[in-house]
């Protein structure tokens, strides 16, 4: 592949042009070298000879664009990964959250589900479920689908439960799903306070004031500029004293909107919209 | 070895790696003037302890990769545990979730990989012990693109599968025991 380096970040770079100009997905401001790792790895297993190919067939055979796209998406997760973020939030964001008479809480790049999911149940077992108006938001369709069925393999439920067990659990966890054919059905009554959308964090804009925003691992894909697009977008997304999560790896020190945020828990990414 | 300068050091150990690279970094001085990225196969524990570890051992700085951070000269830096680390053309390190590549996360071969792309053949990538066959595709890229490798004598690694499938995919990387590989790298920053 490194012979023609050259030649392929060339490519790289039209097929990204490509796919906003045709269908207005926006990869052009990804980090680029785990972009280039998917694509070429999509190419690799989709069976194109080259990127050029591959551009060639997403402009002109509507079936290869879903198939790409779960490629340039699909971010592996876990439920209560990061079991002392979830700790954090039950026992020091919770008790703030509590003071609201309606809560709305957005869940930004959800992938499959697990992190919604896991949302879902800390605000049951924290008694605010029936108040809280959760969004889940993602540009792939195929995910947003996941994560409206809530099905999982079951041979990850068991790391589920023990990070679950990990984030302080007032439940267990097996309470909310049945074991099916290999496979962990969430509880339907989980998504009741749902919404699902497609979003981009990328060309779209701010749709309601939420009280926490969850956006875990969905910024170290992004350049510079375009987490701070993020960024701003999440600041005027918050409600007054609203909470803002991040990825452990994650942090706002570099964004230019750093000023409208306080640490809340610094350990765990943790920030709380200033006072404008 | 190409005649072009060496911008950076990546290195990759699994199984035996600590020990390995207790032999290596301890004797880079103040001042060396190279960036030197690492992996270490570790569990996706997050209070990764290889920083607090090299530090102690270490005259140069050592950090933990953070996202989006230049990489600088002279200093040591550990992909964190649970995240892949990457570096971007601009010279930048990146991190990602994405999914376990060769069973492993950080993976040797994506750090490997993307620096052969940012750095071509200003590059020397090293691989030591180690019990799978991780940073052999990317030892393979880095040489394919004009960088130097070195790989840790399997014959006397603390675990000799890694080594050797680096050296299968990349037969002409130099062979060297611990101090060949310590004076080396050492040795890269002088020249």
């Amino acid at each position: 592949m490194t012979v023609r380096d050259g030649v392929e970040d060339i490519e790289i770079q039209l097929l990204l042009e490509a796919l906003y100009q045709r269908y207005h997905y926006d990869f052009r401001h990804y980090a680029r070298a785990s972009i280039k790792r998917r694509l070429v790895q999509a190419r690799e297993q989709l069976g194109f000879a080259s990127i050029s190919a591959m551009q060639d067939s997403v402009l002109h055979d509507s079936s290869t664009l879903p198939r790409l796209l779960d490629y340039l998406t699909v971010q592996v997760s876990e439920m209560f990964r990061d079991p002392s973020y979830f700790r954090a939030l039950r026992e020091q964001v919770i008790p703030h959250l509590r003071t609201y008479p309606s809560l709305k809480v957005w869940i930004a790049g959800c992938s499959n589900g697990e992190e919604l999911y896991s949302l879902a149940i800390l605000f049951r077992e924290e008694g605010l479920d029936q108040r809280t108006l959760f969004y889940a938001t993602d540009i792939n369709p195929t995910a947003l689908r996941a994560a409206e069925a809530g099905v999982y393999p079951l041979e990850q439920i068991r790391k589920f439960t023990e990070n679950h067990q990990k984030s302080g659990a007032k439940s267990s966890l097996s309470d909310y799903y049945t074991a099916d054919y290999g496979r962990a059905v969430f509880d339907k009554s989980l998504r009741s306070q749902v919404v699902l959308s497609d979003h981009s964090l990328v060309t779209d804009a701010t749709f309601a004031e939420m009280h926490l925003i969850s956006c875990r691992n969905v910024l170290i894909y992004f350049d510079r500029a375009l987490q701070d697009r993020a960024l701003g977008l999440f600041r005027d997304s918050l409600a007054r004293k609203g909470f803002l999560g991040l990825g452990s790896k994650e942090s706002l020190r570099f964004s230019t909107h750093a000023a409208a945020f306080s640490d809340f828990v610094r350990d765990e990414k943790i920030y709380q919209r200033r006072e404008p | 070895m190409t005649g072009a300068p060496i911008k950076a050091v990546a290195i990759g150990a699994s199984a035996g790696g600590v020990q390995a690279l207790s032999r290596i970094l301890p004797s880079l001085p103040v001042g060396y003037p190279l960036p030197v990225l690492i992996v270490v196969h570790v569990p996706p524990d997050r209070n990764n302890a290889l920083v607090a570890l090299f530090q102690s051992k270490c005259q140069v700085q050592v950090k933990e990769a953070e996202d989006k951070e230049p990489v600088a000269p002279g200093v040591v830096y550990f992909a964190p545990s649970d995240y892949h680390l990457l570096v971007e053309a601009d010279g930048s390190l990146s991190l990602s979730s994405d999914e376990l590549v060769n069973h492993s996360r950080p993976s040797i071969d994506v750090l490997l990989e993307s620096a052969a792309d940012a750095f071509g053949p200003a590059l020397t990538g090293v691989v030591l012990t180690g019990a799978n066959d991780d940073g052999a595709a990317g030892l393979k890229a880095i040489m394919a693109a004009g960088g130097g490798g070195v790989v840790e004598d399997p014959g006397e690694a603390y675990a000799s599968a890694m080594p050797a499938a680096s050296l299968r995919a990349a037969p002409s990387a130099q062979v060297m025991s611990l101090d060949e590989i310590a004076a080396y790298v050492l040795r890269l920053g002088t020249a």
